[in-house]
Formats: structure tokens, sequence, C-alpha cells
């Protein structure tokens, strides 16, 4: 089966309202081009996965009206300090959030990829977020001589994995590199969408010392060009994070006002930049 | 040139690393925005620590090939001796709030989450609770949200607790049989009435308080040096702010 390679505005169009949407934390590939397209193309209804925490990205869908509800172990901008649409939504009470521990995001793909419905996973056991979550078990290690209360979680499987890559190549095989850990987001989805920097000849699976770093195309179901796609984040070693644009955002997304003329300036408006 | 609070601080971490503990520190991790922590690790490996530090969000030469994932992996197996876990709330029994104040838990001003910590905090053997603000809205009585427990009944699954808190204004260190914290070194310009009148927590108070270790010239050097410039891509800002700008 054939991988197409879509406009941007084509794979955004690929995301249906209310979807269950995987994204990667700001330092980890996260197609920031693509949730703007996202945005543009007025998605709603989403319900996002933060694997493990969110960020930049999912802050901008929250103001943007596109998100219903969200599941993460922690929202940021870093060293930009508090994500300020998710804070102001938090405080509206617009915002249905189901909060969680990094691991615990992580284990619960795992568990998807396998096939399997669910995964043991230490920890939490005294904490005030396991009465939170009702569908996370509590049950005696069976194995173990001694009673040993141990954690299930149940298998995640998102609708879809957003995801932006270094490159891929024309057979849609993409290239992660070292951040295999998006791999899994890709094998626990039901389909994974991506951006790519830029697409290269040949095959990418072909390539010994490059394999290791690619989400091979049986997972994924369509790519589009985005040049600097990850911008104001960075990616891997070709460039850094704009962190005085993500400054400047942190504080006029602090009201209304400010988020929306944000929104005017550098998503809704074209922009040469990003190559949008 | 005075000795920075920053720099206060790095030393006091590093003299924790390296005190005498139940389990050695080998292998120290470092999460999202924990420019001190980092640091200290670095400076207890320059004085002879043979520790490794794990940087999460090193952006070139990252230690994971598989993201934070594998951070959590090696936490699970043992494999990490030692993390730093903070709080909008820590209370006298090591109990840390990542959520935020008030009721429901974050309802007065939400903060970003739980991260790692309701894991963190059981699987690694050795944590020690890092909070520059030392006021009475910090170091509560109780918390209002537990994110991460500072003990545990017995029969649940955990490698060690707390060792010990560092704030701006002291060094507390944590008896987990007891659940409770000791006053161990008073910063520079801190006296027992300072720090008491600043905790909301009770702790006990030894006979002998002494003052904060701070960093010798060697320490200084150092960390103005190569653990800077070790660190510096990591932490830009804050390297910057606290040794200077570089020059040209």
């Amino acid at each position: 089966m054939t991988v197409p390679l879509d406009s941007l505005d084509a794979l955004a169009a690929r995301v249906s309202d209310g979807a269950f949407v995987a994204l990667p934390p700001d330092n980890s590939l996260c197609p920031v081009s693509l949730v703007r397209a996202l945005i543009r193309r007025g998605v709603r209804d989403l319900h996002l996965l933060g694997v493990p925490i969110s960020g930049f990205a999912t802050d901008l869908l929250i103001g943007a009206g596109c998100v219903r509800s969200l599941t993460t172990s922690a929202v940021t901008l870093g060293e930009a300090g508090l994500a300020p649409r998710f804070t102001a939504a938090m405080k509206a009470g617009s915002l249905r959030l189901t909060d969680a521990t990094c691991p615990a995001v992580h284990t619960a793909l795992q568990a998807a990829e396998k096939g399997v419905p669910f995964m043991p996973l230490r920890g939490m056991i005294g904490t005030d977020l396991l009465p939170q979550r009702s569908d996370w078990k509590v049950i005696d290690n069976p194995f173990a001589d001694a009673p040993d209360p141990i954690v299930l979680v149940p298998a995640l499987v998102p609708d879809l994995a957003l995801i932006h890559a270094a490159m891929a190549d024309r057979h849609g095989n993409v290239w992660v590199g070292r951040r295999r850990e998006l791999a899994t987001i890709a094998h626990a989805a039901r389909a994974t969408l991506v951006t790519a920097e830029r697409i290269v000849e040949g095959n990418l699976m072909e390539d010994e010392r490059l394999a290791p770093g690619v989400i091979s195309s049986l997972y994924v179901s369509a790519v589009a060009v985005a040049e600097r796609g990850a911008w104001p984040l960075g990616l891997l070693d070709l460039y850094g994070a704009d962190a005085a644009h993500i400054d400047a955002y942190a504080k006029a997304a602090r009201t209304d006002e400010g988020f929306r003329a944000y929104l005017a300036a550098h998503v809704l408006a074209p922009m040469p930049k990003a190559a949008e | 040139m005075t000795v920075a609070r920053e720099e206060l601080l790095i030393a006091a971490i590093a003299d924790l690393i390296a005190a005498p503990h139940p389990h050695p520190v080998r292998h120290a991790a470092v999460g999202a925005a924990s420019p001190i922590p980092a640091h200290a690790v670095m400076l207890a490996r320059h004085r002879g620590h043979d520790v490794r530090l794990s940087l999460l969000q090193q952006r070139v030469g990252n230690p994971f090939t598989e993201g934070a994932r594998e951070l959590f992996d090696l936490a699970g197996q043992g494999r990490i001796d030692l993390f730093f876990l903070g709080g909008v709330q820590i209370d006298g029994q090591a109990n840390i709030n990542l959520i935020g104040t008030g009721t429901p838990a974050g309802s007065s001003a939400r903060l970003p989450g739980n991260f790692g910590s309701a894991f963190m905090a059981f699987t690694v053997p050795r944590v020690i609770l890092f909070r520059e603000e030392h006021s009475p809205r910090v170091l509560v009585p109780t918390v209002d949200y537990v994110s991460a427990p500072g003990v545990s009944p017995p029969g649940v699954f955990r490698r060690g607790s707390p060792q010990a808190l560092v704030t701006g204004r002291c060094v507390f260190t944590f008896d987990a049989a007891r659940a409770r914290f000791a006053l161990a070194s008073l910063h520079p310009g801190e006296t027992r009435e300072s720090v008491r009148e600043a905790t909301g927590f009770d702790y006990d108070e030894p006979d002998a308080v002494p003052e904060t270790r701070g960093p010798s010239e060697s320490d200084r050097a150092a960390l103005a040096g190569p653990i800077r410039a070790a660190l510096e891509d990591t932490y830009p800002q804050f390297c910057a702010r606290v040794f200077g700008a570089r020059a040209a």
C-alpha cells in the first residue's frame, strides 16, 4: 500500500472532529506546523493525549477552542513557565482534564502496541492520583509470595498519532532518530500522520545506519512536508527552540485578546517563515 | 566575589549526594527545568564522586534513545539511584503536591501536573526534595494533594524515601521511620527562629545546627569552567544569570 504525500492542509483534513489524538511533548518532534493547520481548518472536540506531557502545541489547540478533553501528566511551557491557555481553561472549567503520571502514559501505549488489555506499573499507591483514576485497578501481584499490591493501567489506543519527523522517504518511512519512543505512539495508534522536514530519495529502511531510527511506513497513513515544522519548538540537533518566541507567546496568551492577536499573526495569517 | 545563592544551593546538594547513605549514588537523573540539581551532580563528580548524570532535556547527545520512556523504565528496574522532586506544597511528612492548592486541588491555581513523580518517588531509592521558596505557603502541615507520598505503609513497594529537603533558607534531613524532618544546616543569614517562622510544618531541631557549607574556590572554578561548558547548552539562561555573560 502506498503512503500518500499530502499537502499540509490535506494532512490536517485527515484529522476528524472528536478524534483521540496523541501528541509528543515539546522536546520530542512535536508537529507544530500541523497543529497550526488544524487550527486553520477549525478542528473541534479533540481528545488530546500528552505523551507523556503536553506543552506549546496543546496550549495553542486549547486556546483556539479545538480541545474537548485532555489526558496528560503535565502541561508546561518549560522555561517559559505555565501554559497560559491551559491555565485559563482550567480556571474557566471549560476543559475536561484527566491527570496521569508520565510512565503510566507510556505503559498504556506499550500495552496497546502489544495488543494486550492492560499492563502493571509500580508506584502510585498512596497518591491522590490513583483514586482519581477509576479506570486504573490495583491487584495483588499473583506471582509474589507475600501480599504485593500493584497498579494495572488499561491499554490506550489513540485514533491518531501526530509526529514531526526529520525526514521521510517516498515509501512513507519516516526518520525520528534517537526519539524511538515515538515509534511506540505510532505502534499503539490506529493511524499515524507525519510531517517531515524534507523528503529524501531512496528507502530509509534499507540504510542499516538509519533504520533503527525509522518508523516504518507500515504504521504511517500519510506524510506532508513541513520545513521547520516543529518551530517555535526545536528538532533534534537540526534546530533549537525559539525561546524568545515562546516567551513572547507565554506573555501574550495570558489574556484572551493577547492570544487572539497571537493566533491572527502566527497561525491564521500566511506565514512564510515556516513555509506554510 | 560573593557566592551566589545558586552556588550555595548547588554545593549543599552536592554534599548530600556524597553523604553516607545505604543507597550510594552511581546514576542520577535530572528531569525538566532543574539546573541547580544538574549542576550539583556535576559538582559531586568534580569532587571525585563517581556518578553518571542523565539529563532528560539534553538536546544534543541526549543520554537516551527512547526518550523519557527509557528514563522511567530505568527507574522501574532500579537503575537510577537519585532523582529530584519539588512541589507547590511540601509537608512535614515529605508528601509533595504538584497539582495546585485549594479544594479540589488546583482550583485556586492549576499547576502543570504530576509529571513522573507518582512513580519516581517509589522506584528511585534516593530522592532529594528541592524548592527555593521557603515560606509557610509552600512548607505546609499537610499538602492539599499528594502527587507522591514521602513514606508508604509496609507491604507497598518502594525502594527508598526522600533523603533531604533543600530550600532557599536551609537543609532539612528526613527520617523515613518517623516521617519527620530535622533541621540540618542554615544558609548564611538565616537563624533557627527565621526558619521556624517561615516553615508551616513541625520538625526536629538538634542542639547543633551548623551553617550550610558553601562552595570552595575549587568548586566555584569548576562550576564557572568545565561544568558550565557541559551544561550551558541545556540551561543557557541559568548559566548566563549565575556565572555571567560568556566572553566572546
